[in-house]
Parts: C-alpha cells; sequence; structure tokens
C-alpha cells in the first residue's frame, strides 16, 4: 500500500526509561508509518512498547532520539504550546477509562477542543458525527448518566468532531463488555470507511485487531511483524508466533 | 492508632500547614494583646507607684474626675503640720499641672498630639517606701524664675541640652507662655519611664507663680514615714490633724487608683486588639472546618479500611480529633512565638504615637501562655469536631467502593436551618430598629450573629445564583475556559461556600464598619453645618484646655465682632462621671445654634443648669429640678432653667454659667472659642488676627468651618483604616482557605486536567480556569459579605440614630472596591494550585487511577 500518503510516520524512534541497571529499552529504534485513511492496531505484550510509541506519535510524550511526522510537520522541533495547539487541532483522543469531563453534557464533551480553540462546530457534520455514534438523544446528559458504552461513543464523536489527521486510541475497549466494545470498534472501522478518518488504536484483544486494516506488532520495543486484513485467527497465530520466539 | 494519625498528619503538611496559619495568627494577636497589654500595665503600674509618697494628701476632689488637678488646693502651710505628725519623716508639697508642653525647636508642641504633658515643682525628697522616684539624673535642680529642668525623653526630643533657653506653654490664666534656661535633666534612676509623657520642672515659688497663679499653695502633700511605721498607721496619724475636705491615702491606694483609671482610659488597646484576634480566629474556625471535612471526604477509603480492619466510631473520630489537637498545638506554640513579636512591633507602633514604652521589657506572664494555648487548642478542636464525628461514620463498606468517596449528602436540611437562622436573625434586628425594646442593642447584636451563621450554613444554597451568574459572565467573557471553570466552583457547593463563608464574615465586618464611618462623616459634616455658626474657633489640637488669656486677646481685636468661651469639664455623680460644659451666657444660643426646647438661656444664672432633652427624660427631670453633683468644691445642686435639643458642638448634656464653673471649684481654661468676626471686618483679616494672637500657642489652632469639619473627621478616618487593616486581615486568611481548597480539588481532579490537557487545553488556559474559579469562590464570598455587611450597617446606623448620628451613608466606591480586592485576591490564591495543575505530566495525569 505505498501508493497511499502517510498521515502520520515514525522514524527510527528511541525511548529508554530509568538509568544503569534500572533501564528499560520502551522503544528500540521503531520506524511506522500509518496510511491515510487507514485503520490500524498496534499491538504486543506488555512492555512491548506499544503505549509509548502511541504517546510518542500522538505528542503526549518526546522520544529520546527519532523523528514523528505528523503529515509535513515534525514535531521534534515543536514547542509545548505548538504541541498543545497540534493536539487539540490536528489530534483526536480516545482513553481505556476517564474520558469525558464529569460536569460537562455529552454535547459539550464532544465540542470541548472546538470550544477550548474559541471555534464553533460546523453544524452538518457535527450532526453526521452524532448520528453515527447513535447519541442524538443523550446529548443533554451528563457523563454519570451514560453507560460505559455510551461514554466511550462520546469520546469518539469528541476525536471526530475537529476533523483531526488521526485520532488515537489507547484501549478504547479495555473497560466494556464486549456488546458495548464491538459498537466502539465498528464506530471507529465506520469512520474509517466512511470519513476517511486515519485511526491507530492500541490494543490487546485479537477481536477488537480484527476490525483493522492492519496490524503492528511490538515486541521489545522494536516492530517484529504485520499483518494486512487481519481477522481473529491470523491475529491470534500471529501473538501465538511472538509468544514462542519472546 | 496512634502510628495512623501521625503518618496521616506527616502525609499533609502542607494543607495542615495552611489551616494552622489561620490558629497561629488568632493566637498571636491574642498572645500579642495580652503581653503588650501586661507590659503597658507594669510600666504604668511602676510609674504610679514611683510617683506617690508614703501618704498622700489632697484636697476632697482635689484631682479632677479626669485625673486632672483642679483649683482646689491646699494651703502651705498644712506642710508643716504634717511633717510634725507622729511617725512621720518630713512632708513635701506638691504642685502639679496638666497641659504643660515644652515647644520644640521647630515652635511645634512635644507630643501635643497624644501623651499628657505635665508641670510640676522640683521636690528632692523620696517616694513611697523610700524609692528615689522621680529625680535628677543630670545637671541641677532650677532655682528662681529663670530656670527649669525637663524629664530626658522631652529634652531628647526637642533636641535641647543643659544651658539652651527652653519655651514652654501652659494651661494657666496668666502665663500661657514662658521661657526658661534648662539647668537639669530628670528621670526614673531605678530604672522605668514616663512612658512618653514630658514634665517640666521649675521650683516651688515660680510653679505656683505660674501653674497656681501665685497662690502659696500645694495640688498634694506627700508625707514620708519615719522608720518602723507602715503605710496605713502614718495615714491614719495624719487624717487626725486633717481640715474638712482633706483626704489622705496610701502610697498603695494612690498608686493603684491612679493607674486604674488610666489604665481604663487606654484599655481600648486590648479591645482593639482583641477584636481582631476574634476575627482571626472565627475565619480560622471555618478554614478548620473546611480543611478536616475535605481531609475526612478524601481519605474517606482510608478511614473505611481502619474501620473495616476493626476500629471502633470512637477510635476513628479521636483519631481525627488528635491531629486537630496535635494541629492546634503547633499553631498555638507558632502563634505565640509570633504574638512575642507582635508585641515588639505594637511597642514600636505606640511609640510613634507618643506613648513610648522602650524602657520597659515586655511582660510574658504564664496566664498569656495559658490563654494562647487554651484559645488555640479549644477552636481548633471545637472546628474539627463535625467533621471528625463524620469520620466516624464512615461506613466499612466504603472501602470496596470506586471512586473518591465522601459524596455530599443533601443540602436541603442544612439549608432550611441556615434559612431558618437568617430569617430569626433579621426579624430580630427589624424587631431591634422598629420597635422600642428595651436592650436593643443585644436585639440587634443577637440578630447579627444569627443572620451570619444562617447565610454562612445556607449559603451552598444561596449562593447558587450567584455562582450561576458568575458562571454565566465567565463564559461569556471565557468561553470554555470559563465555562469549565464555572462548573468546578459548582461541583462541591458545601466547600466552594464554606471557603466563601470566611471571606465573607471578614467582608461583611469591614462593610459594616466602613458604612458607620462614611455615616458617621456625613453626620459630622451635617452636624457642623448645621450648628457652626461662628466666622472662626479656636480650640487645642490635642482636646486639652488652653489658657483664657487668648480669649482676651481676641476680644481686643478689631476685627472680632464676639467671642463665646466654652469650657468642658466632668463632675461625679455618683460613681459616674458626667460632662458638663460651662459657657459665656450671652451670645451662647447664637454661637453654637442651640435649640431651646423650653425655658431659656438667659435665665442661666450662678447655681443654675440647663439639661439636654434627651438626658432630662433619662433623669426624669424637668423645669425648676435640683440635680446634685460632686465638683472639686464639694457637692453642688443646680437647679433646671431650660431643656436643649442635644447639640453636637456643646457635646455634653449640661450646660452652666462660668461663674456657676468657678464656683464649683474648678480651674478657669478654655476648650472651645466660637468667634464671629465684626461688621466690617474681612473672614480672611479675621483669621489672620487671630492666628497672631495663638501665635506662640503651638498646640492651639484657628480654624474656619471647614477646617473644624476635617479636623472633626479625624478620628472617623483614624476608624477606616482600622477598616483597611481588618479588610487585610480577613482577605489574607480568606486567601489562605481559598488556596487550600483550589489545592485540594487540583490534586482531586488531577485525570480530568490531564484529559483537558491531552484534548488541547494549553498550560495557560488551565491556569486562567483555576484562576476563574478561585475567583468565582471570592465572588460569592465577596457579594454575600457586602450584601449582609450593607443590612447590618444600615442597621446599626439606624439603631445609633437616637444619639445624633442622622445620616445613613453608604460608601458605594468603597463596597466596589472591596468586592474588586475580594476578586484581586482570588486570582492571587489561585497562583500556586494553578501553576500546580499546569505543570501535571499530561501521561502521569490520565494514568492517576
Amino acid at each position: 500500500m505505498t501508493e497511499k500518503a502517510a498521515a502520520a510516520r515514525v522514524k527510527d524512534l528511541r525511548k529508554t526509561y530509568g538509568t544503569g541497571g534500572a533501564e528499560v529499552v520502551a522503544l528500540g529504534g521503531v520506524t511506522v508509518d500509518f496510511a491515510l485513511g487507514e485503520f490500524t492496531a498496534v499491538m504486543g505484550p506488555s512492555g512491548s512498547g506499544k503505549s509509548t510509541l502511541m504517546h510518542c506519535a500522538a505528542a503526549l510524550d518526546a522520544a529520546d532520539s527519532g523523528e514523528v511526522w505528523l503529515g509535513d510537520t515534525e514535531l521534534g522541533s515543536l514547542s509545548d504550546k505548538e504541541l498543545t495547539k497540534l493536539r487539540r487541532d490536528r489530534i483526536g483522543f480516545v482513553f481505556q477509562a476517564f474520558n469525558l469531563v464529569p460536569t460537562l453534557t455529552a454535547e459539550e464533551n464532544i465540542t470541548l477542543p472546538l470550544a477550548i480553540a474559541g471555534r464553533k462546530p460546523e453544524a452538518e457534520w457535527f450532526d453526521t458525527v452524532v448520528s453515527a455514534v447513535g447519541l442524538k438523544d443523550r446529548l443533554g446528559h451528563n457523563p454519570t448518566q451514560l453507560s460505559g458504552g455510551q461514554q466511550q461513543r462520546v469520546a469518539v464523536a469528541r476525536a471526530l468532531t475537529s476533523r483531526p489527521d488521526v485520532v488515537f486510541a489507547d484501549e478504547p475497549t479495555g473497560n466494556l463488555d464486549s456488546a458495548s466494545g464491538a459498537e466502539v470498534l465498528r464506530l471507529l472501522r465506520r469512520s474509517a470507511d466512511e470519513f476517511g478518518q486515519t485511526v491507530v488504536m492500541v490494543t490487546h484483544d485479537p477481536v477488537a485487531a480484527a476490525y483493522c486494516d492492519r496490524v503492528v506488532f511490538l515486541a521489545d520495543g522494536v516492530v517484529v511483524e504485520e499483518l494486512r486484513d487481519p481477522d481473529r485467527d491470523t491475529v491470534l497465530e500471529a501473538m501465538a508466533r511472538l509468544g514462542r520466539e519472546g | 492508632m496512634r502510628k495512623a494519625t501521625w503518618r496521616s498528619l506527616l502525609a499533609r503538611k502542607a494543607r495542615l500547614l495552611l489551616s494552622t496559619f489561620a490558629i497561629v495568627l488568632g493566637v498571636a494577636f491574642v498572645a500579642g494583646s495580652l503581653i503588650f497589654t501586661g507590659t503597658l500595665e507594669r510600666s504604668f503600674t511602676a510609674i504610679f507607684s514611683a510617683t506617690v509618697g508614703d501618704v498622700v494628701v489632697s484636697p476632697e476632689g482635689g484631682v479632677g474626675a479626669d485625673g486632672s488637678p483642679t483649683a482646689q488646693t491646699l494651703d502651705a502651710s498644712l506642710v508643716d503640720e504634717l511633717a510634725a505628725v507622729d511617725g512621720a519623716a518630713g512632708a513635701e508639697g506638691h504642685v502639679d499641672a496638666v497641659g504643660v508642653f515644652v515647644v520644640d525647636q521647630d515652635g511645634k508642641a512635644i507630643g501635643g498630639f497624644g501623651p499628657p504633658g505635665f508641670g510640676s515643682n522640683y521636690t528632692p525628697g523620696p517616694a513611697a517606701d523610700g524609692q528615689v522616684g522621680f529625680d535628677l539624673v543630670e545637671g541641677r535642680a532650677p532655682e528662681g524664675p529663670d530656670e527649669l529642668a525637663l524629664d530626658t525623653r522631652a529634652a531628647e526630643v526637642g533636641g535641647y541640652e543643659i544651658g539652651d533657653e527652653v519655651p514652654v506653654v501652659t494651661a494657666s490664666p496668666r502665663t500661657p507662655r514662658f521661657t526658661a534656661t534648662l539647668v537639669g535633666l530628670m528621670g526614673f534612676p531605678d530604672g522605668g519611664s514616663t512612658n512618653g509623657a514630658t514634665i517640666v520642672v521649675l521650683d516651688t515659688p515660680t510653679a505656683q507663680d505660674v501653674f497656681l497663679d501665685g497662690e502659696d499653695a500645694f495640688n498634694t502633700i506627700w508625707v514620708t514615714r519615719a522608720d518602723g511605721v507602715s503605710q496605713a498607721e502614718l495615714a491614719d496619724a495624719v487624717r487626725e490633724v486633717l481640715p474638712a475636705d482633706v483626704v489622705a491615702r496610701t502610697g498603695e491606694v494612690a498608686a493603684d487608683e491612679d493607674a486604674s483609671d488610666l489604665l481604663t482610659a487606654i484599655s481600648f488597646i486590648t479591645t482593639f486588639l482583641l477584636v481582631f484576634a476574634g476575627i482571626a480566629l472565627l475565619v480560622g474556625s471555618f478554614l478548620i472546618v473546611n480543611t478536616f471535612s475535605m481531609l475526612v471526604a478524601q481519605r474517606a477509603r482510608e478511614l473505611a479500611l481502619l474501620r473495616a480492619l476493626g476500629a471502633s466510631r470512637g477510635q476513628v473520630t479521636r483519631s481525627v480529633l488528635t491531629e486537630a489537637a496535635i494541629l492546634g498545638f503547633v499553631g498555638s506554640s507558632v502563634g505565640l512565638a509570633l504574638g512575642f513579636g507582635l508585641a515588639l512591633a505594637l511597642r514600636a507602633l505606640f511609640a510613634q504615637f507618643g506613648l513610648d514604652l522602650s524602657g520597659q521589657p515586655l511582660v510574658f506572664s504564664a496566664s498569656t501562655v495559658i490563654a494562647a494555648y487554651a484559645v488555640g487548642l479549644l477552636v481548633t478542636l471545637v472546628a474539627a469536631y463535625l467533621p471528625a464525628r463524620r469520620a466516624g461514620r464512615t461506613a466499612p463498606v466504603t472501602v470496596m467502593r470506586e471512586g473518591v468517596g465522601g459524596g455530599e449528602g443533601g443540602l436541603g436540611r442544612r439549608a432550611a436551618v441556615g434559612v431558618t437562622m437568617t430569617v430569626l436573625g433579621i426579624a430580630s434586628l427589624l424587631v431591634g430598629l422598629i420597635f422600642d425594646v428595651p436592650g436593643l442593642i443585644w436585639w440587634i447584636a443577637v440578630g447579627a450573629l444569627l443572620a451570619l451563621l444562617g447565610v454562612a450554613a445556607a449559603s451552598p444554597v444561596l449562593g447558587r445564583p450567584v455562582l450561576a451568574l458568575s458562571g454565566a459572565l465567565s463564559t461569556r467573557l471565557f468561553g470554555a475556559t470559563g465555562r469549565l471553570a464555572a462548573q468546578n466552583a459548582q461541583r462541591n457547593p458545601r466547600r466552594t461556600a464554606a471557603t466563601a463563608s470566611a471571606l465573607m464574615i471578614g467582608l461583611t465586618l469591614v462593610t459594616t464598619l466602613s458604612i458607620a464611618g462614611a455615616s458617621a462623616k456625613g453626620s459630622v459634616d451635617q452636624v457642623i453645618e448645621q450648628s457652626f455658626a461662628g466666622d472662626a474657633v479656636i480650640s487645642n489640637i490635642a482636646n486639652q484646655p488652653f489658657s483664657p488669656e487668648i480669649a482676651r486677646q481676641a476680644r481686643g481685636l478689631d476685627e472680632v465682632g464676639s467671642v463665646t468661651a466654652l469650657q468642658f469639664v466632668l463632675a461625679r455623680e455618683g460613681e459616674s462621671r458626667v460632662g458638663v460644659v460651662a459657657s459665656d451666657v450671652e451670645g451662647l444660643a447664637d454661637a453654637v445654634s442651640l435649640q431651646i426646647v423650653e425655658g431659656s438661656v438667659d435665665d442661666l444664672g450662678e447655681g443654675d443648669m440647663l439639661i439636654a432633652e434627651d438626658q432630662a427624660a433619662d433623669d426624669g427631670v424637668g423645669i425648676g429640678d435640683e440635680l446634685t453633683y460632686e465638683t472639686p468644691a464639694g457637692d453642688r445642686s443646680w437647679r433646671i432653667v431650660g431643656i436643649f435639643e442635644r447639640n453636637p458642638i456643646v457635646s455634653f448634656p449640661r450646660i452652666v454659667s462660668l461663674e456657676t464653673l468657678e464656683a464649683g471649684g474648678w480651674q478657669r481654661t478654655d476648650n472651645l472659642l466660637v468667634i464671629f468676626r465684626a461688621p466690617d471686618a474681612r473672614q480672611a483679616a479675621l483669621i489672620a488676627a487671630l492666628r497672631d494672637v495663638v501665635r506662640d500657642q503651638p498646640t492651639v489652632t484657628v480654624k474656619d468651618q471647614a477646617g473644624f469639619a476635617e479636623e472633626q473627621r479625624g478620628p472617623i478616618d483614624q476608624l477606616l483604616l482600622l477598616v483597611y487593616a481588618l479588610l487585610g486581615l480577613a482577605l489574607v486568611i480568606a486567601a489562605l482557605g481559598v488556596v487550600n481548597t483550589l489545592a485540594l480539588a487540583v490534586v482531586e481532579r488531577t485525570r480530568e486536567v490531564g484529559l483537558l490537557r491531552a484534548v488541547g487545553l494549553s498550560r495557560r488556559q488551565l491556569r486562567g480556569m483555576v484562576a476563574l474559579e478561585s475567583m468565582a469562590i471570592a465572588l460569592l464570598g465577596a457579594v454575600l459579605g457586602v450584601a449582609l455587611g450593607l443590612l447590618f450597617g444600615v442597621a446599626l446606623m439606624r439603631s445609633l440614630r437616637d444619639q445624633g448620628l442622622e445620616v445613613v451613608a453608604v460608601p458605594v466606591g468603597q463596597l466596589v472596591l472591596f468586592v474588586v480586592v475580594a476578586l484581586v485576591v482570588g486570582l492571587a490564591a489561585s497562583v500556586l494550585p494553578a501553576r500546580r495543575a499546569a505543570r501535571m505530566d499530561v501521561l502521569e495525569a490520565i494514568g492517576t487511577s
């Protein structure tokens, strides 16, 4: 799929935690492209560096060396202020838990990044997103009045509203039952298919990975395998292979 | 359990220190005021015990009700008679005068605005119990009419050395001013100081000439005891030979009486400091309730774990109370130390006003220490009791629950109680205002307290509209940041309200006082406009009497049409002192715009009096009745010939003629001259001519209406300074509460802060959000405080309407300023918590569970 332009790209990314004997290599030179409009899963055992990779790619954390590109922008040269603005305008987030501001209604949570930027949401796009997540009649509710799955769909809607370059999702189904999880995953799938949204998701669930166009496997801080158009079985096979090697 | 208590204390050092600060301040004010008052008392007691003889003989009533000498004197021949009494080693006559001031080299009277100036004769003999007393420390005793001695401080402040010519002004009719050569410096060789008072010492004949108009007499006679005779025995012996109307007191009694009179006069200092202490502690107790409530809520799971592990309710409650006790102890200790510093600062401050205590080491008594710890511990424990009880009620099952425990219960009951209290309080205020109930001030005081506590209790509910309004405003002005801040402020209504309550109390008080101040100023202006009829007045800056010679000279001026002299004196009526004004009868009614209700001024002859309408009503007397007062010359009965409407310039409710005054044995001096200009004289020429008359009397000034009004407003401006000091104190403590609340909120909302930062809230916006929340809290406190203060202030002023304060003025500009200052303080209080929030690492914040 080299003909597709990359929405985000990391090149030879390295990051180490701690020093001396306690040194832990989180990323040992990772190079990976996330193609425009593609839904990519990043998988790997605990400590493989998958979360660190996502945090660095999403401008939440800085690597020790290497490059992170979002479209034409290299993140390494940006100041904290510019990174904040970049997160606000060009990146969407879905976290595993605690995704919403409890004092705001669903609608206010969805438009929060725009409100922070002092912009108004485009009415048409907002309607599209809201109907896609199926929460039209829940917009006035507070997060505490929503189920976990509904809360996570609000979070996805928030990530989509600002039409970011990339949506990063960190274990978005980790805290959900399988039915609610499936709804969220279908939603992410649709946003890639219908809206051409680039989505990068960290997960350890083979079922979740099966919704993706591509799975990137990490182990000990390096990319060890890639799958195209995965299904549950191929992901499980790959995981088993990696487990033996590890 | 004890270990758990300690750990929990240490783990929350910063937060606890903040709430301790309020205790520290409160205790510091308590300790500082006690130390300072103790020092003051000891120094004055020292002065008075060194300035009495073994037995002090004086004419009955010879010391005026205001402590000053009177025209009643003792014949000089009595000295020899007393020296010959059995058991007496000797006797010495003393001349004492007040209103005697040394003029410094710039022509200003030393200490003329505060500490008293005394004049006396030189007496080489000892004070009580063989003490050296006030004596020469340098040079020699004055001899003859051209020499004088001064106390060392007066000489030092005036810049005079032995051999210099020293000008002195007095209140004596015959000698208002004289100049003499300084030949000696005096002080207390045994230690101690005059506390800032100045003393001019002349030889006996000169002192009699200057201060007693040349009479060969004394104000007091000190009799010294022989060896083996006690003060009491000598006093008894002395009494046997004394003529009627002359009394003898032992030195001990005389010193006690003189000191207690003076200490009563300066007791306002203690009251003033204790008011500060009370406010600090009241506001501080809100802070403590709040801090402990938050800590208990935050630790719900921890406390539940203790309960689950078998700790009883009582144990948990006691554990929280133990924390409070340790906190109270630490706070009291620091407060005590700070109080010592405060006392030092007060000593320096009062030295500026002329009360020089530098010669007196600070008195640090056991009762001060006990009071400091008692107050600090008690307030902390009482304030922590409710949260501690709530802690004890934590259900063990809470340990299993997810999320932050300690949710807020319903506000209904609390609001109901608060609103009921507020309504009762306001009702009590209204009863006090509308009906003429007995104990009016109590109705108002109790009503105010009830309303204050009621509003504090109901503030989570009462504050809603204020928070909603400020929320709408900040959303409009600051968009998403403003909206987030507003919603954060409304999240824990109880916590927000309790934090704001601390500010509310301070602002209520300050607003009340500033309304009182503005109203009093307005009343003064109104009164002066209505009753100041003359073209000029002459008065003494320190309200000391001045020589009638000035009136005589003024009458001789071409520019002057008429002069009305007023003298203010105190007589005794039973145990209490009553004010009497003596005046020229002719012209009095015009000079002070006296409104006669009944009778006539013209009838005012010797032995007659006019009485104010309200006083007549209080005493239940009318025209023709006689009232008996104790004057320096003994009991005198005065017949009421007229009733006047209470007059602000004649500030006392009784008027007699100058002849009546002299018959009562008071020495003639003047306190106020009201002057009308001659028909063809110009105002400027009048003022200039009068200024010329008082030129060599630096304590006496000439003023027109505007100048007089300004002078009368002076004390009110000082009250307003006090108001600002109170405001500052209340704001500092309240700001600490805000810091505390916000710091906790930031910690509690760590993950939320992380999320907001992740989705693009900049550090700056985040700081803005915390600042706006802080300002919303401050605004709530300010609005509630100003509203209550308005209510109280207007109520207070209306309750004082009968006492001549008719104007109720609301200083709107000042009140707006208070709110603005509160907002600025809110902004300042947010700085640290906001910085802490902005510095959080986004990933860590989100990861915090």
